[in-house]
Order: structure tokens, then C-alpha cells, then sequence
């Protein structure tokens, strides 16, 4: 069925103009550079990124070859996002659920939230060294806020019909908390998900700034100590389509798990 | 009932002076516009809410909370999307701790007799409004209440659904011989259902007028709803109502008949 008419973002599939729009992207790219209107030190063309990734995909680059700096990354990111997930949702459900809670978290999560890690990137070195802690701990806090204000904006957005018909069903407290407001919460808190892992995707490369061995962040700034802009551009693609997969795979696991979002 | 207002001083009383006793088995309908403190009425034995000053009673007992004594039937939002119409249905009797083949057994026959036979796993969210609604009236009494308090529940359906959802609860009510405490605005669908129907006078709310009446009996043993609706002494009594409503001053509620009393 056809979207109706005036429907926000209506009109179809959106797909093949995204297609076309990259197609476009590296079609300019690979004019601009082929046709030699920019040095390569400033804009390698496609065909040396290209080169440079199975380069550093068979030999390695700064000590690492790209799995092992693809997968210090992920592990990072992968590790952070997961202890935001366990401790950033009761957080915010909490927040949603209780005067109390709302009132004592409230000032400290959104004084620090709009402050960029970079920032309190050196603070973190002193205090927890240069090791994985300290790279884990700030990919952490820039997926914990927004993990946890949608987790409470989803609380918040429980329709009290469904609360009070539990009740009137002989729910406890525990049961409501449980059988309605986290389901209901659901879409919120998995689209904090989203937002938060893209957040932890953005941070990684200041995380990797501090002693990392390695890493897609760390690679980065080792090619651009040596001006190896091949290397930088081809991990800017690396950590991008990284990040777009990750998305993708949430957008997949909001439709599995919560089909009724929007339909409501 | 008074509800605190934004400044001291600014308190609005939704309801006053309500005494009302229910008989078990009646079938009590309250009309009157917007804003008169039905709602508020059906919150307080519901338990959603607790008076300011008075009390509630079922069967001798005071109402502090709500319970599965009490089944409540929403206009709207009051199902749960991530579950497909039979688990709404059995909801109540699972959260009750009642076993998984005793409560599908209930849920089952509820669901027949809302003719939902046919659509056990479909996501609540796919279905009409009406089959929305019925989905709900299955639910609350698959939870076996004392009583049913239905909040407006055909008020966001469609002419011809209503009329014959109306016909439906009519059935329900005879078939499970519960006490049921039915809001609507609607004049006609009051007269219709209630065997006792009472008019609400807004600011603060009051019981203005209190009416004994047998259309719905007339309508069970006949089957003809048109006809009941259509009776000359349906349509004097409709206008009599209405011309209550209109007037919005009925002071003399006592000549009509308001039997005192508790709540419960």
C-alpha cells in the first residue's frame, strides 16, 4: 500500500537515491584525484586507499595488521557499550520510575553530558592511567547519557491505561515494573542504543589517543604523525562503515523486537 | 474528591456529595458531558485514585488500591502491543500465578465469546478499534471480576461498531451475570444499556438524577435494537435526559429517585 498522502517522509523506499548519492561521492572522489587537480599527500585517490587496505589487511600498519586494529577497537567500543547497556538502563528506568532517583542523577548526568570527551579526556588519564580502563571508561560515559535519558523518556511514555489495566489484572508493583513499563520502554531504550553506540563510535579515536598499541583510532593518528594520508582516509572508511553496520544491525534488532513501534 | 490545583486556593472539586450504592448484578450507566467527573468517579472505584474525603466500600470492604476484583475496560491504549491477543488475554490469570493450561483454557473461551475465536495470535495492534475494544472486554473478564467498570469504552468507535458492541457487552453481561459500571456521554447508549442510569452535573460533580429503566432487558429477550431504540417511550425518556444535561442545573436530583446510601 502506498504511503497517504501528506505522510511525513512518505513516497517510498529511499534506498536507491542513497545508493546513488555514494555512487556519486566516490565518482568525484576518483575524477578529482585521477585527473590530478589534488596532490595525493592531500586526497589519495580511491584506487590507493584501496591498495593501502589490503596493504594493511596482509602486512599490518604501526604494528598491527586490520584485524587486530579493527578488532582492539570493537572490543572497546563492543565492551563499553555493553556495561552501558547494563548499568545506563536501570539508570534511566529508574529516573523514569522514582521522584527520588530523577532528582539526585539528574544534575550530574546532564552537567557532564554536553561536555565533549576530549575534554575530560586527560582528567580520565590521571585518574585511571594510560591502560584500557581509561579508554573504555570514555567510550563508556558518551554512550551512557543518552543510553539512559531515552531509557527514562521510554518509561515516561508508557501509556497509564496499560499501567492501570495491569493493576486492575492483580499486578504488584514488581509485576508492572516488569511486565509493562520495561516492555513499553522498549522502543526508546533500544533507540538510546542506537544513538549511544553511534556516540561510542564518535569517541573512539580521542579514546585511542592515549598509548593504544592498537586500534582503527590509533592507526589514524600513527599515519598522520607520518602524513600516510592513504592510511588516514582509509580508516575514516573503515571506522564509518564499521558504525553503519552497527546501525544497521540495530535498526534490524528495534524491528524485531518492538514490530508495533509507531503503529500504536 | 478535590484535586489540588496549581496555586493554593485554585483546588478543584471533581466530585461532591456522591452516595451511591450499587446492586449486585445492575448494570449502571453514568452520562453526562465532558469534564463532570465520571472519570474521576470510576477512577475512585477502580482505585486509581483516592477520595479526599469519604470512602468506598465493596461488599463491606474499603477500597484502598485497585485490585482483580475489579475489572476496568479503556477507551483506548489500554493493551499491551508486544503480546498477541491471546497472551493479552491471559495477562490477568499469569500474573495472578495461574497455571498455563488453566488460563489459556479461560483466555480461549473469553475470546469466543467476544467472537475472537479466529485470531488468537494476531498483534493486537493490526486489529480495528472494536476488535481492540473486545479484545479488552475479553481480557477483563477472563480475570474473573466481581464487577466491571467500563471507562467510555465505545467512545472512539465508529456509528455502526458501536451499535453492535453495544449489543455484545449487553450479552456479556447476561452471560456472566456481573455487576457492571459503564461511562459514556452518550444519551441514547446509556438508556440502552443501563438498568440503572444515573446523570452527572459537572462543577463540582454530582449525581443529579437517578433512573430506573429495562431497555436493555427489553432488548435481551426481544433482540431487536432498533426497535427499543426506536419506542416512543425510549425517545420521551431520552429527551427528558438530555434536557437534564442541557440544562446543567438539576437541583432536585432527590425527586427522581437517588436512593442513598454507599458506594460498593
Amino acid at each position: 500500500m502506498a504511503d497517504s498522502y501528506g505522510a511525513p517522509g512518505g513516497g517510498g523506499s529511499s534506498r536507491g537515491l542513497s545508493l546513488a548519492t555514494t555512487a556519486a561521492l566516490f565518482l568525484a572522489w576518483w575524477g578529482v584525484t585521477a585527473a590530478g587537480w589534488v596532490e595525493p599527500l592531500f586526497l589519495p585517490g580511491p584506487g590507493a586507499v584501496l591498495d593501502r587496505f589490503l596493504e594493511v589487511v596482509e602486512e599490518g600498519f604501526g604494528g598491527a595488521t586490520m584485524v587486530e586494529h579493527i578488532w582492539a577497537s570493537l572490543s572497546r567500543v563492543g565492551l563499553a557499550f555493553l556495561l552501558a547497556v547494563a548499568t545506563a538502563v536501570p539508570v534511566g528506568v529508574l529516573m523514569g520510575m522514582s521522584r527520588v532517583a530523577r532528582g539526585i542523577l539528574d544534575p550530574p548526568l546532564e552537567f557532564y553530558r554536553p561536555i565533549p570527551p576530549l575534554a575530560y579526556l586527560p582528567l580520565m588519564v590521571i585518574w585511571f592511567g594510560i591502560g584500557e580502563l581509561t579508554k573504555i571508561v570514555v567510550i563508556y560515559l558518551a554512550i551512557f547519557a543518552p543510553m539512559a535519558l531515552n531509557a527514562r523518556a521510554g518509561v515516561r511514555s508508557v501509556p497509564i491505561e496499560q499501567i492501570h489495566a495491569a493493576y486492575s489484572m492483580g499486578a504488584s508493583r514488581l509485576q508492572v515494573v516488569w511486565h509493562v513499563i520495561l516492555r513499553g520502554a522498549m522502543p526508546e531504550i533500544l533507540t538510546g542504543m542506537r544513538i549511544g553506540l553511534g556516540f561510542g563510535w564518535t569517541t573512539l579515536v580521542a579514546a585511542e589517543l592515549i598509548a593504544a598499541q592498537a586500534g582503527l583510532g590509533a592507526m589514524i593518528q600513527q599515519a598522520s604523525d607520518f602524513l600516510v594520508s592513504d592510511v588516514v582516509i582509509m580508516g575514516i572508511v573503515v571506522i564509518g562503515t564499521i558504525a553503519y553496520l552497527s546501525d544497521l544491525a540495530m535498526r534490524y534488532l528495534e524491528r524485531v523486537l518492538t514490530p508495533w513501534k509507531g503503529k500504536v | 474528591m478535590t484535586f489540588p490545583g496549581r496555586r493554593p486556593g485554585e483546588d478543584v472539586t471533581a466530585l461532591s456529595d456522591v452516595d451511591l450504592t450499587l446492586a449486585s448484578g445492575d448494570f449502571v450507566v453514568v452520562v453526562g458531558e465532558s469534564g463532570c467527573g465520571k472519570t474521576t468517579l470510576l477512577n475512585l472505584m477502580a482505585g486509581f485514585s483516592r477520595p479526599t474525603s469519604g470512602r468506598l466500600l465493596l461488599n463491606g470492604e474499603e477500597i484502598v488500591g485497585p485490585g482483580a476484583d475489579r475489572g476496568v475496560v479503556f477507551q483506548r491504549n489500554a493493551l499491551m502491543p508486544w503480546l498477541d491477543v491471546l497472551a493479552n488475554v491471559e495477562l490477568g490469570l499469569k500474573l495472578q500465578g495461574v497455571s498455563a493450561t488453566e488460563r489459556r483454557a479461560a483466555a480461549v473461551r473469553n475470546l469466543a465469546s467476544v467472537g475472537l475465536q479466529d485470531f488468537h495470535h494476531h498483534p493486537v495492534y493490526q486489529l480495528s478499534g472494536g476488535m481492540q475494544q473486545r479484545v479488552g472486554m475479553a481480557r477483563a473478564l477472563t480475570s474473573d471480576p466481581e464487577m466491571l467498570l467500563m471507562d467510555e469504552p465505545l467512545g472512539a468507535l465508529d456509528a455502526l461498531t458501536r451499535e453492535t458492541s453495544q449489543e455484545l457487552i449487553l450479552d456479556l453481561w447476561q452471560a456472566s451475570g456481573k455487576t457492571v459500571f459503564f461511562i459514556t456521554h452518550s444519551v441514547e447508549e446509556a438508556l440502552f444499556m443501563a438498568t440503572r442510569l444515573l446523570v452527572m452535573s459537572p462543577r463540582p460533580g454530582r449525581l443529579a438524577a437517578s433512573y430506573d429503566v429495562d431497555f436493555s432487558r427489553r432488548f435481551l429477550a426481544e433482540r431487536d435494537a432498533r426497535a427499543v431504540k426506536s419506542d416512543a417511550e425510549f425517545i420521551a425518556l431520552r429527551e427528558r435526559v438530555l434536557e437534564h444535561i442541557r440544562s446543567g442545573h438539576v437541583r432536585d436530583a432527590t425527586d427522581v429517585g437517588l436512593r442513598g446510601g454507599q458506594d460498593g
